[in-house]
């Protein structure tokens, strides 16, 4: 279930230092570059890879993973792709693991037993839904769980120590600390508070923390690295993949290029923090 | 959907998890989760509290100007009753106009705005957000933020934006700022995205200030309390009018609020007939925004409900000529109430409120809002239909003067 999460987590603190998570949009902006894009970024440096399900209506997004979704439901890509694009990931990498991100509605219109069976068998390791709190864990968390998949949860600045233990109770994976009070590509968090806040989440759970919203940097990176255990970047790369495309928003030759271009300067900001490994 | 098992009352939802059978809930980001918790906190505290019931009903009177008039709509009735007997029925039932469109700022909107602001206030809240649709909303937060010196910002499609130029101006006179959005179709629902997006980013300072039954639990509750007085007053004023409840509620749906409240406080009255209209835009197998009529369960802006919706699960584009029900989703009590079976939701289409628009003005001298002219128009529908002793209440949920510029353009007339 969380075995090939684990495993990556426990392969980067072997080697004393944070993972580096991505998130690119699926469909983003064909379904094939998007293909060649994921199976680029574990060579490029990334540990875990995020694929986003586009979703019309994106809430807690900002204009560039909007704009990203929007590319991508322009030329058809869906949920049945989707999970076929990550099929063919999985073809060719057994072991970095896929977390599927996104939004509950195409879940919910997919029919959630049929969706947990496909992301299953499509080799997906673990949900984020934006939109599900611990509040509707019945919606899909619970069965997530009973499937055998990571539903990984957000934490945020608002996300009190009262509140906490609900919010960590069902998630499994690891927990995904959203950096500021904000949409995804917006503020740059301080990076002091940040790491503040991951000590206060660790103290009341044994998951890996990964940090995400604002790192658009190596540097930015590597002073999330400093407290966190992961750092998840997303719209920065969206933002270099956006710089490639032609006037109609189709790729060009330089398209997957400039992504891993960002990601192995994001691996080297997290690799330049050496972490003691874990005992 | 099949008809479920009817419950003894159908007033005493939402559960505690803001539910009305399988729809509403709490579908927010995490960020929003804490803020929405306070916020129902607080809302139980002051409906508890005597001194927020008193402000309220002061404010009530002497500010908006309630009670709204119920008011026997002799010219209507007349027309329709000879319809019927054109079509040999000999019937046509006696039409009400509830006279939502007199408040302060010209529609029901206000009402909700008056509890909501009054209860941002109780929190310590200054800067207040809202999306809008006609700007109805938007003009009546700006409003009442004006009346207590708090900053509003209002999120408005830019769609909706170029036709309710009238209300964009209101709201800029009334020291409001009014942000034009431009992410997906540039109506109403992307300015409920973008007010989100703007609540999750400034969770410290700023109350959401919803303006329909829709949103996360305890929204669709709380703007449906606020609402219920247009019910409430109904039920008064038709007991003293006609010494008995109306047999009919008519009134038009894009979230639900001016429907719900007219609505609610009758829905235990079995013999009540209640519809609620739904705008059918070009027609319901071309663009409408008819989510009930010809939609899905699905989840969206904090709830679930019916939308529009493909066979992903993506929003679908919703229209209709009422910038007010352009929305591809309904109130979650809204969507129970369909499933349950005790409303009737039918619809109406552009052309069908286009001239119930006119009608009105001509036979009644009000002109009332494209969103109403939708009701009005299924009145026009059924009151024939009735016999003459039947009492059908109608919602006139809003005026009609922010549609002027639009419909002069629809009819071929240059006005500037
Ligand atoms: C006059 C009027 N009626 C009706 C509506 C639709 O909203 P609701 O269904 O919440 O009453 C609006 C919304 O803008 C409106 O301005």
């Amino acid at each position: 279930m969380t075995k090939r999460i684990e495993a990556r987590f426990e392969k980067c603190r072997s080697e004393g230092r944070a993972a580096l998570v991505t998130y690119v949009m699926a469909g983003d902006p064909d379904p094939e570059t998007s293909l060649q894009i994921l199976k680029s970024l574990p060579k490029a440096g990334a540990d875990i890879v995020e694929f986003g399900l586009p979703f019309t209506d994106p809430m807690a997004d900002g204009p560039a993973i909007q704009a990203a979704g929007l590319r991508a439901l322009k030329v058809g890509q869906n949920t049945v792709k989707t999970l076929e694009l990550i099929r063919r990931f999985r073809a060719d990498d057994a072991e970095t693991p896929v977390i599927l991100m996104g939004y509950f509605n195409p879940i919910y219109t997919y029919g959630v037993d049929r969706f947990l069976a496909d992301a299953k068998d499509a080799g997906i390791d673990g949900l984020i839904v934006v939109d599900l709190p611990p509040e509707e864990d019945d919606e899909l968390c619970l069965p997530a769980l009973k499937a055998g998949l990571a539903f990984i949860r957000l934490a945020t600045p608002t996300t009190d120590d009262r509140r906490l233990p609900a919010v960590l109770a069902n998630t499994a994976g690891f927990v995904y600390y959203v950096s500021i009070t904000g949409i995804t590509g917006a503020a740059t968090p301080d990076f002091g508070k940040v790491a503040t806040a991951v000590e206060r989440i660790k103290r009341h759970t044994p998951l890996p923390v990964v940090v995400g919203f604002g790192v658009k940097s190596g540097a930015h990176a590597a002073a999330v690295a400093q407290g966190a255990d992961g750092v998840v970047v997303g719209s920065a790369l969206i933002d270099a993949l956006k710089g490639t495309l032609d006037a109609e928003e189709r790729a060009t030759s330089r398209t997957v290029e400039a992504v891993t271009t960002l990601v192995k300067e994001l691996s080297e900001g997290v690799r330049s923090v050496a972490k003691r490994a874990a005992a | 959907m099949t008809a479920q098992a009817q419950p003894n009352s159908f007033r005493t939802g939402p559960d505690e998890g803001g539910h009305f059978g399988m729809f509403g809930g709490r579908f927010v980001a995490e960020t929003l989760m804490p803020l929405i918790l306070d916020l129902e906190k607080a809302y139980n505290e002051a409906k508890a509290d005597p001194a927020f019931h008193a402000e309220m009903a002061s404010m009530m009177t002497h500010y908006i100007g309630r009670p709204s008039p119920l008011y026997f709509a002799e010219r209507m009735t007349e027309h329709l009753r000879e319809v019927s007997t054109a079509s040999g029925l000999s019937g046509g039932a006696k039409v009400y106009f509830k006279r939502e469109e007199l408040n302060h700022t010209g529609a029901h909107k206000v009402n909700n705005v008056l509890g909501q602001i009054l209860l941002a206030r109780r929190m310590g809240k200054k800067r207040i957000i809202a999306e809008t649709g006609a700007g109805q909303h938007g003009v009546a937060t700006a409003t009442l933020c004006a009346r207590y010196g708090l900053e509003c910002i209002v999120y408005m499609g830019a769609v909706d934006v170029e036709r309710q130029k009238p209300n964009v101006f209101r709201m800029n006179m009334l020291g409001a700022k009014v942000v034009p959005v431009q992410s997906g179709t540039r109506t109403l629902k992307d300015a409920m995205n973008e007010a989100l997006r703007d609540w999750v980013t400034n969770v410290a300072d700023t109350f959401y200030c919803i303006g329909t039954v829709a949103g996360p639990h305890p929204y669709p509750a709380m703007v449906r309390d606020f609402q219920c007085v247009i019910g409430n007053e109904t039920r008064e004023q038709m007991m003293q009018a006609e010494g008995r409840l109306p047999d009919s509620l008519v009134a038009c749906v894009g979230g639900g609020s001016n429907a719900i409240g007219l609505f609610h406080p009758f829905l235990d009255d079995r013999g009540v007939e209640i519809y609620g209209v739904e705008a059918a835009g070009h027609g319901l197998d071309k663009l409408h925004a008819a989510s009930l009529t010809g939609g899905r369960p699905g989840v969206l802006h904090g709830n679930r409900t019916y939308l529009l919706v493909n066979e992903d699960g993506q929003i679908q584009d919703a229209h209709s000529i009422s910038a007010g029900l352009d929305y591809p989703g309904i109130g979650p009590e809204h969507a129970w109430l369909h499933d349950v079976g005790r409303v009737n939701y039918i619809s109406a289409t552009d052309q069908e409120a286009l001239d119930a628009f006119q009608l009105c003005s001509r036979l009644e001298g009000i002109l009332p809002a494209l969103e109403s002219s939708h009701a009005i128009a299924k009145v026009i529908e059924l009151a024939p239909k009735k016999p003459k002793d039947h009492l059908m209440v109608v919602n006139i949920s809003g005026r009609g003067d922010k549609d002027v510029p639009q419909i002069a353009e629809i009819l071929g007339t240059d006005i500037r």
